[in-house]
This record gives structure tokens, C-alpha cells and sequence, in this order.
């Protein structure tokens, strides 16, 4: 009866880049969000002290 | 300074519990099939970030068409978000199908017709993020970008029905493959879970992450539109 081969670095390899590609689109929303978010607060005071 | 909704927060955790759970029915639920051994367990995240990589390209066409009509600006931002989430998930499910090539086939590539459509069609949507960073006016962006999701919406069909059409060595999961498929298993039950639970829980990360990529949009009008009135 033959053997399964082994696979397994390649299975490996597929998740490792999945949840990485996955946390980096996560990672800059997050980065993204808290820019804008910033951004936005420093606007806000500035278009306050112009009125 | 707009709070982040419940409903999100809800979401969010969902997300994490679910990729979670899809991970263990990958890994260690799901038998392990004979022929291809351990690789073939990349199969349920391949199938899983294809079907809402192609979920949110056609969403995508159908914001643009929406948009065309009624000129709302919140159509605009949903179609980036949908684009952008479903461009990476895309990504995902040609990195592992190629990981999931090179011991089936024997190669990392093959201009095969499945996966020759697939890489136009992400290709066609990195190519629309270059499109809208080149057009500065808001409302003309909006256009061109409606315009070209729209057609860029007809690849994900040609994509989808590519190993169902034409001869070719991509394995069909529902209903006929081509007789020179290679590399395809019959599903046992436990494979058959181990598959909807991907596609329930990519649909439930998808939600979540194009929820949070509108939010983003929404910031990035009000600061756009901030700006333009500190200036005048």
C-alpha cells in the first residue's frame, strides 16, 4: 500500500501566508482609522478657532 | 466624533470566533485526503476566499450601478470597500492554489484557463485602484469607478464558469469537471462540513471587514470635505 506524502510544509506554507495577508489588511484598516480619526480631530479644532 | 456601533463590536468578535473554528475544521477536524496528504487541507480557506472574493466583486458592480442611478456618494464608498476586501481574499485564493499546484501538478503555474481568468480579474481590480488614484475630482472618480466595476464585474462569471467551459486541469467541487482535470477527490462528509463552516465564516469576516472599510470611507469624505471648507 503506498504512503500519503508528505505535504505538509506546503499546507503550512498556505496558512502562514493566508493569516499574514490577512493581519496586514487588518493592520491598515486599523492604521488608516486611527490617521483619519486624528486627522479629523485636529480639523474639527481648527475650523472651531476660525469661527 | 461618530461611536463605533454594538452591532460592529458584536461582528468583530464573531470574526475572530469563526476564522478560528474554520481553522480547526482545516487542520484538524477534516480527514486527511489519501492522494494529495496535508496540502489538500488548504483547499477549504482556497474555496472559502474565493467565494467571497468573487461575493464582493459583483457587489461591487451592483453598488456601481446603484451609484449611476441615483448619484449617492455612499454607493461610491461601498463599492471601494467591497473592491478592496474582495482583492485581497482574491489574492489569498491564487497563493493557495498555486501552493496547492506545486505538489498536485508539479508547478507553482500553469496558464490554464481557471487560472489564467483568475489573474485578469485581480489584476482588473488592482488595475481600478490605479484608475481612481489618478482622478482628483470626487464626484468623476465616482463615475469611472461605477463604469469600470461594472465591467470588471463580467470576469467574475467568466472566472467562475472557466472549468466548467473549457478544458482544462482545475478540479470542478460542484457538478462536472473536464476529463483532463487533474488533482480532484471525492469529498467524504467530514470534508463536505469542514467547507460550508469555511464559507460561513469568510462570509461572516467579509461583513465585518467591509462594515469597517465604509466607516474609513465616511472618514476619509469628512476630512476631505473639511479641509476643502478650512481652506476657503
Amino acid at each position: 500500500m503506498e504512503s500519503i506524502p508528505d505535504t505538509s510544509g506546503y499546507m503550512i506554507a498556505g496558512y502562514v501566508i493566508a493569516f499574514l495577508t490577512m493581519g496586514i489588511h487588518v493592520l491598515s484598516l486599523y492604521i488608516r482609522n486611527k490617521n483619519l480619526r486624528r486627522d479629523l480631530e485636529m480639523l474639527e479644532s481648527l475650523d472651531t478657532e476660525k469661527k | 466624533m461618530q461611536s463605533r456601533p454594538i452591532a460592529l463590536t458584536i461582528l468583530d468578535i464573531l470574526s475572530v470566533i469563526s476564522i478560528g473554528v474554520a481553522t480547526y475544521f482545516a487542520l484538524v477536524f477534516a480527514p486527511t485526503e489519501l492522494f494529495m496528504g496535508q496540502v489538500q487541507r488548504v483547499f477549504y480557506f482556497h474555496v472559502g476566499t474565493a467565494w467571497v472574493g468573487m461575493l464582493g466583486f459583483i457587489l461591487a458592480a451592483v453598488a456601481g450601478v446603484i451609484y449611476l442611478i441615483n448619484k449617492d456618494m455612499k454607493w461610491d464608498r461601498f463599492e471601494v470597500a467591497a473592491v478592496e476586501i474582495s482583492t485581497m481574499f482574491f489574492f489569498i485564493t491564487i497563493v493557495l492554489g498555486s501552493i496547492w499546484a506545486r505538489p498536485a501538478w508539479n508547478t507553482w503555474w500553469t496558464w490554464d484557463p481557471r487560472l489564467t481568468t483568475a489573474a485578469i480579474t485581480e489584476l482588473i481590480y488592482i488595475a481600478y485602484f490605479m484608475l481612481r488614484a489618478g482622478i482628483e475630482d470626487p464626484e468623476k472618480r465616482a463615475r469611472f469607478g461605477a463604469v469600470y466595476t461594472l465591467l470588471g464585474g463580467i470576469s467574475v462569471p467568466i472566472t467562475f464558469m472557466a472549468i466548467r467551459l473549457f478544458r482544462t486541469i482545475h478540479p470542478v467541487v460542484v457538478g462536472n469537471e473536464s476529463a483532463a482535470a487533474e488533482g480532484g477527490f471525492s469529498m467524504t462528509g467530514d470534508m463536505v462540513t469542514a467547507m460550508l463552516v469555511a464559507f460561513a465564516a469568510f462570509t461572516i469576516i467579509f461583513i465585518d471587514l467591509l462594515w469597517h472599510r465604509i466607516r474609513i470611507g465616511g472618514l476619509q469624505e469628512k476630512v476631505e470635505q473639511l479641509k476643502l471648507k478650512i481652506s476657503m
